[in-house]
């Protein structure tokens, strides 16, 4: 760790060293950005979509602690793996900005390593992140759930706002993104909506595409495994022909979807 | 001139434009490939797609295929012993077929082969309503012994109660070893006049030494391998070819190739015949008649096409026990392809491809067993096509060609799964393997059986208590794997002692340099089994729950513990202490004919029978689960992905089980990318990084589970759906409905 990075964190935190609440890891290959990537899954989120497939990671009580040094040793182990296969590593969550201390020393000893990194946030609490915590990350995944601001309200109970103030910034500041836009039939798929965030993100120069995932309901028995309701439950995941037409809207605004 | 100068001119004249002097002096089809392959860099846009003629014909067999895995079997001649010469030429469509020859007189008529044993061939004809000709019945039991008979002649009683129980399983004592992999490429490179010149010379290299056991044994069998040479010349007169030169173009060198590959399948049913490494060699005849005008690339792929047609479509007649512990219909017919060569250049050639590319000509299926030996040094090409048709077909295995390379050479060959040998120089004992899981519980009860109560082992007293003490499972396990290790050894003496005496495979043996190195194949099951509950019983604690005969029958967990296949130490220091140590042991015991000792681990898909008769293990598993097939860990508790349980399975010391370490994955197509341009990508970097750890092998399914579902539910719309199981591909609809299950359960990475 850094002396400014541990300066840094005691500001925030009682002890000297930086730690961070975390649900879990993985190695997934093209799911959480290029390539295989150690996907590290932060605990705690401000957000709470209709269709989160991790509701486990909302709460911070469901995470264990640890410190940067001890997921940076995890991840070490994986470089070698990382490099040959091609691929980096991923901060999600929750949403890891609710942690910008954690996430952005995570961030510069990841690149310490050499490795690729990216960041994968819904932008509401962009303005937490740092130039250096931006500087230090190579790609961000930014979720914008829906561009009606009920709409957005409705999926996320959140504003969506912040996300587009942090997704113009990104963009002066070149770094390349890719927009996640979750497509709910009856939910997010109104024409005007997606036709939103496509005439919005073309506005972006570091777009460098978007990716329209399709609702899912594999999530489902974790919220009966935790007590809450899955609100979607009967909602149906996205036909075929719904899927193209949303990412033809994109591709209609020059964007690669 | 004379005969001897006639032959030199033909072989002058077959040979004409071929680089290199070595290789014409001596038998030596490495130094020929060396001196005379074209390296292929570029990607797959040469390929050409199936021609009528090779639709027609294909579909000429689909009919046959319906119907034979309705019956279980198309037909079977009860009455003539197969031998090489046995049956007149057989057809599928002789208009047009451009390589010829069949097992039978007719395609898909199995024959028998008694010398292996012969109740196992009654067993067979009596499950599917044939009946063994009396005559043969006579022969078989009055005048000659089989394989089998002098096996347990010479089996103890402890090796039959071992045997019995399931604690040493599989072994190819009813049956062809197999796992032998004839060069067959010399007899289209050398025809079969001089491959018994060269035979003749080693056998009088010996007629000057002293006549001790061993010798004569020897000079017997290159007489034997002379005679099949002879026998070989006179099948393929009967097909209207003269095979005593070598081949004089590139359907030629096809078909002689071919010809003596099917006099190997007519004499032998080994539990594994494959073929070896045979695309490149042939690239040299296809490239040479390619330059020269005499073929298109359209004739090139359908020859090879055909030739693969021919492979598909090899039998044997086996019993439904058999076809249930190996699923499907399994003959192992492996062709090992790509690699990279000592001087750096790629094995790589346009014949590389074209073998893949039956897959996409042919559609899917299990045999050939394609295999690619695989390094991150490939062309990028290669890779990425390899990488397509493991998306498309599931039907290709990986094994690392920089582990085997340093310590086999290049010119190795796959046999069945995972078995590494030098071909022409190393042939292997088959061993089958043993059932870890169960020594493990032998340990704990003392020697006495978890399911029958029986005593199998050697008595000691079960241990005390009513938790499991670490140090007291360890030593109680060490010294229940001496006395396995010590048992299985014997068995596969007598098992090899007897194959040579009463099955030798001559042909295949003819094809091989005299003398040849023996590997001694020996194998483990259970391994993540056993390495999760010596895990369990260290980091947590494990109570016993025994039976009213003191018997312990079932094990509770308390408390968390490390499980194998998470890239974590603590548990795959276990495994890895597990590999060494039994290796360790085996090594003790001296080997028939002095073979190297080796190990695989490795199940195919008897994983799921090995579980059927071991009883409740201490990590967990209930009776009758199925094991984790080959090294994998057990299913679900992988819970960082594959990459993770590939990690695992790469510290497993390949130098302790050089006959190989296998591991199955199921990624689902999206796991692997959105696009299919992405998808080969991340399938390619995952192989390299593997191949880079030290995995030495990797079956890459990429399949959805739904399909699967459909597949149980529908089979017949999907007759061609193949996946891969530990070291083999399988048709998806030909598996029992357990296996079925097990693999539509296992771990599905819905990303790597």
């Amino acid at each position: 760790m850094t002396t400014e990075a541990t300066t840094a964190a005691t500001t925030a935190a009682t002890t000297a060293v930086t730690t961070g609440t975390i649900h879990s890891w993985d190695l997934a290959t093209a799911v959480d950005g290029p390539g295989t990537r150690f996907v590290l899954f932060t605990a705690g989120c401000p957000l709470r979509c209709l269709y989160c497939h991790n509701p486990e990671t909302r709460f911070a009580r469901y995470g264990r602690r640890v410190t940067v040094e001890s997921v940076v040793a995890e991840i070490s182990r994986y470089r070698r793996f990382i490099q040959v296969a091609g691929g980096g590593v991923t901060i999600s969550g929750g949403e890891p900005l609710l942690q910008p201390e954690f996430t952005g020393e995570l961030l510069r000893a990841v690149k310490g390593l050499g490795l690729h990194t990216a960041l994968d946030t819904s932008g509401l609490l962009g303005a937490r992140a740092s130039d250096r915590l931006l500087a230090d990350t190579d790609l961000v995944l930014l979720d914008i759930k829906s561009w009606h601001p009920a709409t957005y309200r409705r999926v996320t109970g959140g504003e969506v706002a912040p996300t587009l103030a942090f997704a113009r910034r990104l963009a002066e500041l070149g770094k390349p993104m890719w927009i996640r836009f979750v497509l709910v039939p009856g939910l997010t798929d109104e024409w005007d909506n997606v036709e939103g965030i496509a005439s919005f993100a073309s506005t972006l120069d570091s777009v460098e595409r978007v990716d329209v995932l399709p609702f899912h309901k594999m999530g489902a028995p974790k919220y009966a495994a935790i007590g809450l309701p899955f609100e979607l439950a009967d909602t149906p995941v996205p036909d075929a022909e719904l899927v193209e037409r949303v990412r033809g809207q994109f591709r209609a605004h020059g964007l690669q979807a | 001139m004379t005969a001897v100068e006639e032959a030199v001119e033909e072989r002058v004249r077959a040979w004409a434009g071929f680089r290199g002097q070595a290789w014409r002096n001596a038998i030596d089809v490495r130094g020929f490939i060396q001196d005379n392959y074209t390296p292929y860099t570029g990607d797959a846009g040469f390929l050409a797609g199936p021609t009528e003629r090779t639709t027609a014909l294909w579909h000429a067999l689909t009919g046959l295929f319906a119907e034979e895995r309705e019956r279980g079997v198309l037909d079977v001649d009860a009455r003539v012993p197969s031998s090489i010469t046995s049956h007149a030429p057989g057809y599928i469509d002789r208009e047009r077929e451009i390589v010829v020859g069949l097992q039978t007189d007719a395609p898909l008529k199995r024959a028998i082969m008694p010398q292996g044993g012969l109740r196992m061939v009654e067993t067979s004809l009596d499950a599917y309503g044939y009946e063994l000709d009396p005559a043969v019945r006579e022969i078989f039991t009055k005048y000659r012994k089989t394989h089998n008979d002098g096996v347990f002649d010479a089996y103890t009683e402890e090796i039959k109660r071992a045997r019995k129980a399931g604690i040493i399983t599989g072994l190819p004592d009813a049956y062809g070893r197999g796992r032998i992999i004839g060069d067959y490429r010399r007899v289209a490179l050398y025809g079969v006049d001089r491959l018994v010149e060269a035979k003749r010379a080693e056998r009088a290299a010996i007629d000057a030494v002293p006549s001790t056991e061993s010798v004569i044994r020897d000079r017997e069998e290159l007489a034997e391998q002379i005679r099949a040479l002879h026998e070989l010349k006179e099948m393929v007169a009967s097909y209207g070819d003269d095979i005593s030169g070598p081949a004089r173009t590139a359907r030629e060198a096809v078909q002689w190739l071919y010809y003596a590959y099917l006099a190997a399948v007519k004499e032998q049913n080994g539990a594994a015949m494959s073929l070896g490494r045979t695309s490149t060699f042939l690239d040299v005849y296809l490239q040479r008649d390619l330059e020269s005008g005499a073929l298109t690339e359209r004739d090139a792929q359908e020859l090879v096409d055909d030739l693969v047609i021919k492979l598909r479509i090899v039998r044997f007649l086996r019993t439904p026990a058999y076809d249930q512990l190996f699923s499907g219909d399994p003959t192992w017919v492996t062709e090992s392809i790509g690699g990279i060569g000592e001087d750096g250049r790629p094995l790589v050639a346009k014949t590389s491809f074209r073998f893949l590319q039956t897959l996409y000509n042919l559609g899917p299926a299990p045999e050939p067993n394609l295999t690619v030996l695989w390094s991150p040094r490939l062309p990028e090409g290669f890779k990425r096509f390899c990488a397509k048709v493991s998306v498309d077909t599931s039907s290709i295995q990986y094994e690392n060609d920089e582990l085997i390379r340093p310590r086999f050479g290049d010119d190795t060959a796959i046999a069945c799964c995972v078995s590494a040998m030098r071909v022409g120089e190393q042939t292997q004992l088959f061993g089958a393997r043993v059932n870890l899981a169960k020594a493990l519980l032998y340990a704990i009860n003392g020697g006495r059986d978890e399911v029958s109560g029986e005593q199998v082992g050697p008595a000691h007293p079960p241990l005390a208590g009513d938790h499991l003490d670490a140090g007291e499972v360890r030593e109680a396990f060490d010294r229940m794997t001496d006395w396995l290790a010590r048992t299985y050894v014997d068995a596969l003496n007598i098992i090899h002692y007897m194959h040579d005496k009463y099955a030798y495979e001559r042909i295949e043996m003819a094809l091989h340099d005299h003398p040849v190195q023996r590997l001694l194949g020996c194998g483990i099951a259970g391994l993540s089994v056993v390495a999760d509950s010596l895990s369990a019983i260290e980091h947590a604690r494990v109570r016993v729950v025994r039976d009213g005969t003191g018997l312990a029958v079932d094990y509770v967990v308390e408390g968390e513990f490390p499980r194998y296949g998470n890239n974590d130490d603590r548990a795959d220091a276990i495994a890895v202490g597990l590999v060494e140590d039994f290796m360790g042991k085996v090594r003790r015991y001296p080997a028939y004919r002095d073979a190297v000792h080796t190990q695989s681990v490795l199940t195919i898909t008897s994983n799921v029978v090995y579980g059927k008769h071991t009883g409740n293990t201490p990590d967990g598993r209930r009776a009758g689960e199925p094991f984790a097939p080959g090294a994998n860990p057990m299913n679900g508790r992988d819970r960082h992905g594959l990459v993770a349980a590939a990690l695992s399975v790469a510290k497993l010391p390949y130098d302790q089980a050089r006959d190989g370490i296998s591991l199955t994955a199921s990624i689902t197509p999206s796991g692997l990318g959105r696009t299919a341009e992405e998808q080969v990508d991340n399938l390619v970097g995952v192989l390299d990084a593997y191949t880079d750890a030290g995995g030495f092998h990797l079956n890459a399914n990429v399949l959805n589970r739904e399909v699967l579902l459909d597949a149980m539910a529908h089979p017949e719309r999907y007759p061609q759906l193949t996946i891969r199981v530990s070291g083999y591909a399988v048709n998806f609809v030909r598996l029992t409905p357990e296996q079925q299950r097990d693999v539509v359960d296992r771990t599905f990475h819905g990303s790597l």
